[in-house]
């Protein structure tokens, strides 16, 4: 098989092959930046919680409509958007941190959630839910993630300069940012949207459980190659569309389950970035050349 | 103590104050930091905050820039919005691994200017490298902030200051683990400010360079102890007064009823 055969010719001879890398393309669009956004808000577990908060929201979507991309879409979005915003809400109005009053709810949702998935029984549909079905994603489900992708983009355009203040100074932004000091609160809010947003694109996917997946592993790889951070925001996305090429081509000669598959070839990126990237790896540790001059 | 028998000589209070403080009280958990302060600070002036550690100072600049509500009584700025305030920090909440370098951190001094949308041309940048050129850091501009040592990122902090344009400007221990150079440039910065007519709030620790840069005292000790010329409120009386202060709250305290002379 000459590499020609192994890694274009699927894409050509299959369409739904074709939609599957379009939807990867889409998702590694919004994922990258908004992934590289968590890593340095240091928010990266975060976001796993809050893709666990989906859960119980797309299972009652589930329950309510069947498998019906948008049931699913919406009750997943409303589920992590609530606990986005009830976790936010008591970390600002008690002395509870913002971490902890987020484990608490993403575990009450989930609890909720797998109560919800248990009571149908074993249904190979709800396993779409929690494990994707990126190789059967159809124009609705194209639709839905390349409308996330676009809406990420276009408001990361717009709110970059304060979403980065918020992170890197957010004591600053309160001073200088009007509002009443209340840009920062407002930009974090937007940004908690657009989280849950990308998470609710990745899950119908690679599923509720690997959604974050295509999210952080390219984030946190790009931290060993970049040092800008829209170096770092387009480092995220190639590395997130590389891993959505390279998992759907292994699912596609070994005969294994797409989402996983995605999300291990993008681990498989994040360990070599981690041990050869050129900035602050493990490489740079131990092999560090001699100094410089001044 | 008994603050009720204190006699001092505030400065004067109707001789236009940006900063007018009447019978303030800050505290935490209802246990006041500062306890029943009046005064005003000029328009113009040059003002030390000095006092032992738990005397309040940093909380006196937090309720002016509103980032604490009072207890009791109230800070009045005349003439001023937040915007006018700029306002360094003990622990600034900056993320010093951040990705982003020295020209970067600087411009964001422009945010009254550019927002959230204009773009920063050749003029505002222009600013920001004259700026960096005040504070010593000519040639820096694409360092990234997290290659600099605490005294540089200081200087880049202190830039950052020059290009808000701010008429008050506070700073709550800003030469704390400075090495001595560095304070001396930018005390320098300080006496430029004072020199453009700025008023000028600093916590400091040092009381030899109080002497030496600032014109006026406030000598706190959880109640005020002395306010006006450094010399007179540097006077030894004053400073045994103040090292007198209990540290930490009782936490058996009764309501307070001291009533505003």
């Amino acid at each position: 098989m000459t590499l020609y055969e192994f890694a274009v010719d699927p894409f050509l001879e299959f369409a739904f092959m074709r939609r599957a890398l379009a939807a990867c393309l889409a998702l590694s669009l919004g994922c990258g930046p908004v992934g590289v956004l968590l890593v340095l808000r240091r928010m990266s577990l975060m976001g796993d919680a809050m893709s666990h908060a989906v859960l119980p929201g797309a299972a009652i979507g589930f329950l309510a409509a069947g498998l019906s991309l948008w049931a699913m879409g919406i009750g997943g979005f409303l589920a992590g958007l609530a606990v986005a915003l009830l976790a936010g809400l008591v970390s600002r109005v008690t002395a509870l941190r913002e971490d902890a009053s987020f484990a608490a709810f993403y575990l009450i949702s989930l609890a909720g959630g797998v109560l919800i998935v248990s009571l149908r029984g074993s249904n190979v549909d709800l396993m779409h839910v929690l494990f994707g079905t990126i190789l059967a994603v159809d124009d609705a489900g194209l639709l839905l993630v390349a409308g996330i992708a676009s809406v990420t983009l276009l408001v990361l355009a717009l709110l970059y300069r304060p979403l980065v203040v918020e992170c890197f100074d957010p004591g600053f932004l309160r001073a200088v940012g009007g509002s009443r000091g209340r840009l920062g609160a407002l930009c974090h809010l937007v940004f908690l949207v657009l989280v849950v947003l990308n998470l609710v694109g990745g899950f119908q996917a690679l599923g509720t459980l690997m959604a974050v997946g295509l999210m952080m592993l390219p984030a946190a790889s790009a931290r060993f190659w970049a040092e800008g951070i829209a170096t770092l925001a387009l480092t995220a996305m190639a590395l997130a569309f590389a891993s959505g090429i390279g998992g759907l081509l292994l699912s596609f000669h070994l005969n294994l389950p797409s989402g996983p598959s995605i999300v291990l070839v993008a681990g498989a990126g994040y360990l070599l970035s981690l041990a050869l990237g050129p900035v602050g790896s493990l490489r740079t540790r131990w092999f560090p050349g001699r100094h410089l001059e001044a | 103590m008994g603050g009720g028998n204190v006699t001092l000589s505030f400065p004067d209070a109707t001789a236009a104050p940006l900063v007018r403080l009447t019978d303030l009280t800050l505290g935490y958990r209802r246990h006041p930091a500062v306890h029943h302060l009046s005064g005003g600070f000029r328009d113009g002036s040059l003002t030390a905050v000095v006092g032992p550690n738990g005397a309040g100072k940093s909380t006196l600049l937090k309720a002016m820039v509103g980032a604490l509500r009072p207890l009791d009584g109230r800070v009045t700025l005349h003439g001023l919005t937040a915007a006018d305030i700029a306002y360094l920090p003990q622990q600034a909440e900056v993320e010093r691994d951040f990705p982003i370098d020295v020209l970067d951190t600087v411009l964001l001094g422009h945010w009254r200017r550019v927002g959230i949308f204009r773009s920063i041309g050749g003029a505002l940048r222009g600013q920001a490298e004259e700026a960096l050129a005040v504070v010593g850091l000519s040639g820096f501009e694409r360092r990234p902030i997290a290659a600099l040592s605490a005294g540089q990122f200081q200087r880049v902090l202190f830039a950052r200051m020059l290009l808000q344009d701010a008429r008050l400007i506070l700073l709550d221990e800003p030469f704390t683990a400075i090495d001595a150079r560095t304070t001396a440039d930018l005390l320098d910065v300080v006496r430029r400010w004072h020199g453009e007519r700025r008023t000028v709030i600093a916590v400091l620790h040092d009381l030899e360079q109080v002497r030496a840069h600032f014109p006026e005292t406030l000598l706190l000790a959880r109640e005020p102890i002395a306010w006006g010329r450094t010399a007179d409120v540097l006077a030894p009386a004053n400073l045994v007064r103040a090292r007198a202060m209990a540290e930490g709250w009782d936490d058996k305290a009764g309501l307070c009823r001291r009533t505003v002379p």
